[in-house]
């Protein structure tokens, strides 16, 4: 075990353990290991390396450490910031969880029910990957690839996220069987970009990766007034089914593929009233 | 036993006697972490346990080879069924569950070996190692054609059938409302996951510190698969994290046992959470069909009902709760004519058995259900319909037994449904349906009120021949209480000591272990029942002291025992002429052991019929709900119950049992289902089998605990610990009901249920 202090204490550890787990809140690992799924030889600890840690401002770019924890979303100027990643942040498990649980590691992830990554693929997140090799950089649409993997090479570990600082409204709306502490059944991200004059809305638990709703986006950008901040009533429907018929659910013990699309269809519209209630019946 | 830690002292601190709300000695320790769980047991030279299980609902064993796991580092033993010396099958009411499959396994979790090492991890090396050949079968995963398909079983796959008849069959009533239910299966989902630890013994047999709800039946069943004389298998309680009928069939006692005797070592095991939801019985799924006649004037007429659960692969209790589903399906009703069939088969569903209100909990759904319909049909306030038909003392259930003790029905009802709300509108978005989710649009959320009545019997019922046993020591003014119940959190630590300080005037009283080596049975903690059997020989026991103690005193003052009281922890002559102290008129110990029985009840007749029960507790529930209706979550806004409780005896505790019943029950109404696709769990974790949140959880308004001392009964007080989860379940499925305008006939209610209804 490495339990590395610094960035590069981390990237050596790597390069010499290119296939050691990297350990920081443990909420989904550790769940792994202790079930026998997860096998391991080597493990490098990063929870307390500081270059991880928090986040940064940038110009009109916000740079989040890998080791933002679910907490630390939550709190300060971040909820002012970023409103749907605190407000996702706010769903996931229970207060212990959130604050042992990192961003990094809900990209790492990469599950379809990440509670994090609809915000992120909404925002057009890029991912910042770190090696002894150098740092480079991919969007998040192609760092996550599939249930469960993504473009994470070995000896590579993820230093941090850039998402824009966007002037506008941000939503984040999670179904879950139960009130708190629940998984997605389906869940929502909608930011508006004022200045850009667009919506870009991220689903999660309806398709094997965080998608975008790219048709319902092109659609409501040009039906929504952008003056007033006013959305017709027809175009709020119009927009629902749109974003409902980007997802690509299935069937699991947690819903059925049925729900899912009528779901994100309710949650869609809800989102863009709440982001533009102008022209509500 | 120096070296094996099991619970905490027991003390209470304060003197609180009967009524007095005592606080718990294991509250804070329980709160703080101190407290020892079975989990906790440690013992230095212990070895690891673990247990193969199918990974198949049905299939034939050809051939086991555990070669390659005797072969791993570490490893003291790999058992199978070929090394169960004593009978090969246990169960509680009849012996039909193999203690390691051997020719066929019939579920999915079934245990087929054993093994013991000297660490964890070669203990999953090894399971992983054994070589099990399986012929796979076709499950049989529909309990209604059960009785129709081959038999999965030698005992067939009939469990248990009962035909109640009861009054006039050919009566019809004017207004006739019919409904199908359906009730999905619940987990009792406690804290901590089986666990227990066994010690070989120098005389050959065996010494088992386990959380269980009665020592002495699994004594009985785990001695016989030893193939041992009872009094060489001794159990010591351990500590218990909830049972709520979880822990009344064996887990891995005899395994345990039979390790630790083969290696001579002390072995250990501790089930995960996923392992736990395969390694204990659940609440049965029900599929219900009912049919109510009532006169224009809404007096029931008949009750018709066709009652099937799902008994899993092995009996456990599935006789009795198929028994309290049909005695208690019409609910606390006068019902001059009845014909209910209730029947319970068996499947290669994980086996079903005891969960807290047993057979009631899922009848009260469907009767309740039906009290609603029957007020819609008949347009009548709801609460009118069931006052004008409540059971009183004096009243005929439909197994034809008169109520003798008490029964508050009226009162219950009354003062559960004219207690005031103190639900407002929602504002925190946290507080609408969804919660955390953000989801709820307020304009789309519609509030909805119901309330349901239900009842169970208290005890053993059909003529079991049930005791406890209780011993009180006194001496030095010191009273102590030995009793094998076990305490499983229903409270029966306190109410030992706070019965003994009613009864002799000390203060002092230590509650010693339950064991078996020490006591005769206190019978299960289950069925509502210890408050008043071991209560009952508790308070029956110490009578004793105190008669014999005013004689020894008497004979030594040579006055009349009759002109003796104790007060206080002071004997004194009525007269006025001495007293004495209770430290020095016990300095000579006065010790008294007491079986303690309930009155005796009778087996069913052919037709249902007989005094079956010994007596009945009664509770209602209103619900107050949200529901956002095209989502389909709902939240819980507010509970409201009055409950039966004969006596309270302590109020905090009282309290404790009321809340936490509910919150069982409202898990059931709207998360808590144990899924099965062909015969296997889906959700066998806490991430996936959910249960309420405190964001769920509304607070409980205790409109009423009706105080009518039930006669027998100690002090006169009726067990509390199930009726908050028989009504609750079914006054939040009506609720919604009441919000959605929907039929909602599956418990617990989906949010597809709500949100694609109709589509």
């Amino acid at each position: 075990m490495t339990i590395a202090r610094t960035l590069d204490d981390a990237c050596v550890a790597l390069a010499e353990h290119p296939d050691a787990l990297l350990l920081a809140g443990g909420t989904d690992l550790m769940v792994g290991v202790n079930r026998g799924q997860v096998g391991f030889d080597h493990v490098v600890v990063i929870d307390r390396v500081d270059e991880l840690r928090g986040w940064r401002r940038e110009g009109d770019e916000l740079v989040l450490g890998a080791g933002l924890t679910y907490a630390e979303m939550g709190r300060g100027e971040l909820p002012v910031l970023l409103p749907a990643l605190a407000q996702a942040a706010r769903t996931v498990g229970s207060p212990q969880i959130r604050n042992a649980g990192t961003l990094g590691g809900n990209l790492a992830t990469s599950s379809p029910a990440g509670d994090t990554l609809p915000v992120l693929v909404a925002l057009d997140a890029t991912v910042v990957l770190r090696s002894s090799h150098g740092t480079r950089k991919l969007a998040l649409d192609r760092f996550v690839t599939g249930v469960k993997q993504n473009a994470l090479e070995p000896e590579e570990l993820i230093e941090a996220v850039r998402v824009p600082v966007l002037d506008g409204p941000q939503e984040f709306l999670k179904v879950g069987t139960r009130n708190a502490m629940v998984i997605s059944v389906a869940s929502l991200a909608l930011v508006v970009d004022r200045a850009g004059r667009s919506v870009r809305v991220g689903l999660g638990s309806v398709a094997p990766v965080p998608v975008r709703a790219v048709e319902a986006e092109a659609f409501v950008d040009g039906a929504i007034d952008w003056d007033t901040g006013s959305a017709p009533e027809a175009a709020v429907d119009r927009f629902a089914g749109l974003v409902a018929e980007a997802a690509r659910p299935i069937d699991d013990q947690r819903g059925t593929a049925t729900y899912r699309s009528h779901a994100i269809g309710v949650l869609a519209r809800r989102a863009l009233r709440r982001a533009f209630p102008g022209g509500a019946p | 036993m120096t070296d094996v830690r099991t619970e905490e002292p027991r003390t209470v601190q304060g003197a609180p006697r009967i009524g007095e709300s005592a606080p718990r000695p294991d509250g804070i320790p329980k709160v703080n972490g101190s407290f020892a769980f079975s989990s906790d047991l440690w013992h230095d030279r212990m070895l690891w346990g673990g247990t193969l299980r199918s990974p198949h609902p049905s299939a034939r064993i050809r051939s086991i080879d555990i070669g390659p796991a005797v072969a791993v580092t570490g490893i003291h033993a790999v058992l199978t069924s070929a090394d169960v010396p004593g009978s090969p099958t246990y169960g509680l009411e009849h012996a039909d569950q193999p203690v390691l499959a051997s020719d066929v396994v019939r579920y999915e979790g079934e245990p087929v070996a054993i093994v013991a090492a000297d660490h964890p991890d070669a203990v999953r090396l090894a399971l992983d190692a054994i070589v099990v050949d399986y012929e796979v079968t076709m499950p049989l995963v529909d309990p209604g054609v059960a009785e129709s398909s081959d038999p999965i079983h030698p005992d067939g796959n009939l469990i248990r059938r009962i035909h109640l008849r009861h009054g006039d069959q050919e009566v019809v009533g004017d207004v006739v409302v019919e409904g199908t239910y359906e009730v999905g299966m619940q987990d009792q989902a406690f804290l901590g996951p089986e666990s227990g630890l066994a010690v070989p013994a120098e005389d050959g047999g065996v010494e088992l510190f386990i959380a269980t709800q009665w020592l002495h039946a699994d004594r009985d069943q785990v001695a016989a698969c030893l193939g041992l004389e009872p009094g060489l298998v001794r159990l010591t309680l351990a500590g218990v994290g909830g049972a709520f009928g979880a822990r009344e069939d064996l887990s891995l006692h005899a395994h345990l046992c039979l390790l630790a005797l083969h290696t001579r070592r002390p072995v250990k095991m501790v089930y995960s959470r996923e392992e736990s939801f395969h390694g204990h019985v659940h609440r049965h799924p029900a599929r219900m069909w009912y049919r109510h006649h009532a006169d224009r004037a809404g007096n029931l007429v008949r009750v018709e009902a066709r009652l099937l659960l799902d008994g899993g692969a092995y009996a456990s209790s599935s006789g009795a709760v198929i028994a309290n589903a049909t005695c208690f399906a019409a609910g606390p009703y006068r019902v001059p004519s009845a014909d209910i069939e209730g029947v319970v088969v068996r499947t290669n569903n994980p086996p079903c058995g005891a969960m807290r209100g047993f057979g009631a909990v899922q009848v009260c759904i469907g009767h309740e259900a039906q009290m609603d319909r029957l007020a819609a049909a008949l347009g009548m306030d709801p609460v009118e319909l069931r006052l004008r038909n409540v059971l009183a003392p004096g009243d005929r259930l439909s197994t034809g037994q008169v109520i003798t003790g008490t029964a508050p029905v009226a009162e219950v009802l009354r003062s559960c449904a004219d207690h005031p709300s103190a639900a407002s509108l929602p504002g925190d978005p946290m507080s609408l349906p969804g919660g955390a989710g953000r989801t709820a649009d307020p304009a789309h959320v519609r509030r909805g009120e119901a309330i349901a009545l239900g009842f169970k019997n208290l005890m053993f019922s059909e003529g079991f021949d049930d005791s406890s046993s209780a011993i009180c020591r006194l001496e030095g003014g010191v009273a102590t209480v030995t009793c094998a119940c076990a305490e499983v959190g229903q409270g029966f630590v306190t109410l030992a000591q706070q019965i003994t300080r009613e009864v002799l005037g000390v203060d002092e009283v230590v509650l010693a272990p339950a064991a078996t080596a020490t006591m005769g049975s206190a019978g299960s903690t289950s069925a509502s029942r210890q408050s008043w059997m071991s209560g009952g020989a508790v308070q029956a026991a110490c009578e004793e002291v105190r008669v014999r103690l005013l004689a020894r005193v008497a004979d030594d003052r040579g006055v009349d025992p009759d002109e003796l009281v104790l007060v206080e922890g002071r004997v004194v002559s009525l007269s006025g002429d001495f007293e004495a102290d209770l430290a020095s008129v016990t300095a000579e110990a006065i010790e008294a052991e007491v079986e303690f029985r309930h009155a005796p009840t009778s087996p069913l007749d052919e037709n249902g019929q007989g005094d079956a029960h010994v007596s009945f507790a009664f509770s209602a529930h209103r619900a107050i709900v949200d529901v956002d209706r095209d989502l389909g979550l709902v939240k819980v806004v507010e509970l409201t119950t009055s409950q039966d409780v004969g006596r309270l005896l302590n109020p905090l505790q009282a309290i404790g049992q009321i809340e936490g019943g509910a919150a069982q029950g409202v898990g059931l109404a709207v998360m808590e289902e144990v899924l099965v696709l062909d015969g296997r769990i889906r959700n066998a974790s806490f991430t996936d089998y959910l249960v309420p949140t405190a964001l769920d959880m509304p607070p409980v308004e205790i409109a009423a605990l009706i105080e009518q001392p039930e006669p027998g009964a100690p002090f006169g007080a009726k067990g509390i610990g199930e009726p908050p989860c028989i009504s609750s379940t079914a006054a939040v499925v009506a609720a919604i009901r009441a919000a959605t305008d929907l039929d909602l006939t599956h418990v617990p209610v989906r949010p597809t249920d709500i949100a694609l209804a109709g589509a």
